[in-house]
């Protein structure tokens, strides 16, 4: 029994759907009870007052969408190295969702810019390195568009996929040079030393996390089977055509 | 090799083959800038290095598509792809004789219109010397773009939109020498990194796009 039994199709459908309601169940509670929490039973900061808040969005859906990418490479990998076409339309299915999030952290940015930083929008190497991942996504799923035979694309994509990869991190350290940020350091991983989040914030922000974990594999889940049963449709329709 | 690479250049050069149509392009965005942001010597003085920077880099994207597109519809692409040379050579010559037709003469150029653009003195040499640096690692990633989007019916804005991302770090790196010349600052940093993601990309992308052409090529 090894873990490549996952990428035959058929049983690959029959996990999900037995894994899926659970994955849906996990991420609605987590989210709600993050997002209630963090919302309405944090105190607000001395400074900042409740924008403060705007972080139990802007965080995670920032760390998704960096992640998504990552999973992106790993399934692109997986399907040049042993061709399992599960992992690539799993790549194809997470692209939308991996742009959405990316969206989501920059517009929740703005938002929280606004009021904190007095603009909308600055050239910061956060920022811009975002906008850019932001691009990656965009091309990637136009690829997907344009090219017509489901194998090629996949092969195309996951090529980019690699490709983009380096450029993506030399692009972060490149505008990191371009420019000194407003952005703050990321400051959850510094529990215990100076300058940590508070407490306060911290734990519900973590549930936040876990939800949008968790939200990320449960529409990447859905997406992908969505994807096999559009698969299987043309390759009914194909046959239909043929007799 | 040798033959390939005169055959792209002879199709370049001759009438039709878009030589030419960067530099015009290069031209066209160094005149027009100064007529929308106005003439006035110092501003034109500080945008002077992005804009040379970004319209080199506008006007290799705008002959991508020419190098493998023509060759993948007559046929000649499958006949490269079998021939002796690996495909990875063909990429890398066919990315060369792009250099050669659009950055090398961008290169050349470049001093005049920064002449236009009131770029400082001090700027001329870096001007030249990124863009010798960066422009090859322009036409290396555009290859791969293009080969991506190769079998695609008018995959000109697709090529755009794949490419432009990638672009990023040469352009940084690439302006920031510029600037850094003409103010007369330190420029060694931002010119080793901008060689270095050329060496790079020229040694691997050709890997990359070969194995997409041949994706293509099935």
């Amino acid at each position: 029994m090894s873990v490549w039994e996952y990428a035959n199709p058929k049983r690959f459908m029959q996990v999900s759907r037995r894994v899926l309601p659970l994955v849906v169940g996990l991420t609605v509670v987590s989210l709600v009870t993050g997002l209630v929490w963090g919302f309405f039973f944090t105190p607000d900061d001395f400074r900042q007052g409740s924008t403060v808040k705007i972080i139990f969005l802007h965080v995670p859906t920032a760390m998704m969408a960096i992640n998504a990418w990552v999973m992106m490479l790993v399934a692109s990998l997986i399907w040049l190295i042993r061709r399992h076409h599960v992992s690539a339309l799993a790549a194809k299915a997470a692209a939308p969702v991996g742009l959405t999030f990316t969206l989501i952290a920059l517009l929740t940015g703005a938002f929280w810019g606004q009021p904190m930083w007095g603009t909308w929008w600055a050239w910061d190497p956060r920022l811009t390195a975002f906008l850019i991942l932001a691009l990656f996504y965009l091309g990637y799923i136009a690829l997907w568009q344009a090219v017509e035979d489901p194998d090629t694309a996949a092969d195309l994509t996951a090529v980019l996929c690699m490709v983009g990869s380096v450029f993506a991190v030399l692009s972060r350290y490149a505008v990191k040079f371009w420019n000194q940020g407003l952005h703050q350091d990321s400051t959850i991983l510094k529990v215990g030393e100076k300058d940590p989040i508070d407490v306060a914030y911290y734990v519900p922000l973590v549930v936040c996390i876990v939800g949008f974990v968790l939200l990320f594999v449960a529409l990447v889940l859905m997406r992908t089977r969505t994807e096999i049963r559009a698969r299987r449709l043309s390759a009914l329709l194909a046959r239909e055509r043929l007799a | 090799m040798m033959a390939l690479l005169l055959r792209d250049l002879r199709l370049a050069f001759r009438a039709g083959g878009g030589f030419g149509l960067g530099l015009a392009f290069f031209l066209l965005v160094a005149v027009l800038v100064p007529l929308g942001v106005g003439p006035e010597p110092a501003t034109l003085a500080k945008i002077a290095p992005g804009i040379l920077w970004v319209g080199a880099l506008l006007a290799c994207l705008l002959s991508l598509d020419r190098i493998f597109a023509l060759d993948f519809e007559d046929g000649s692409l499958d006949l490269l792809a079998t021939s002796p040379i690996p495909l990875e050579g063909v990429v890398a010559v066919k990315a060369f004789a792009h250099w050669l037709v659009t950055g090398l003469p961008l290169t050349v150029a470049a001093p005049v219109l920064g002449v236009l653009l009131n770029l400082a003195g001090q700027g001329y040499l870096w001007l030249v010397v990124s863009l010798a640096a960066g422009t090859p690692a322009l036409s290396v990633i555009g290859a791969f773009g293009a080969a991506l989007t190769v079998g695609v019916k008018r995959g000109g804005l697709l090529v755009s939109l794949l490419v432009l991302p990638l672009y990023v770090p040469t352009l940084i790196f690439g302006a920031e020498v510029v600037k850094r010349g003409a103010t007369g600052a330190e420029v060694q940093v931002p010119l080793l990194l901008l060689a270095g993601i050329t060496a790079g990309a020229v040694a691997f992308l050709p890997f990359a796009a070969a194995a997409a052409l041949r994706v293509n090529l099935r």
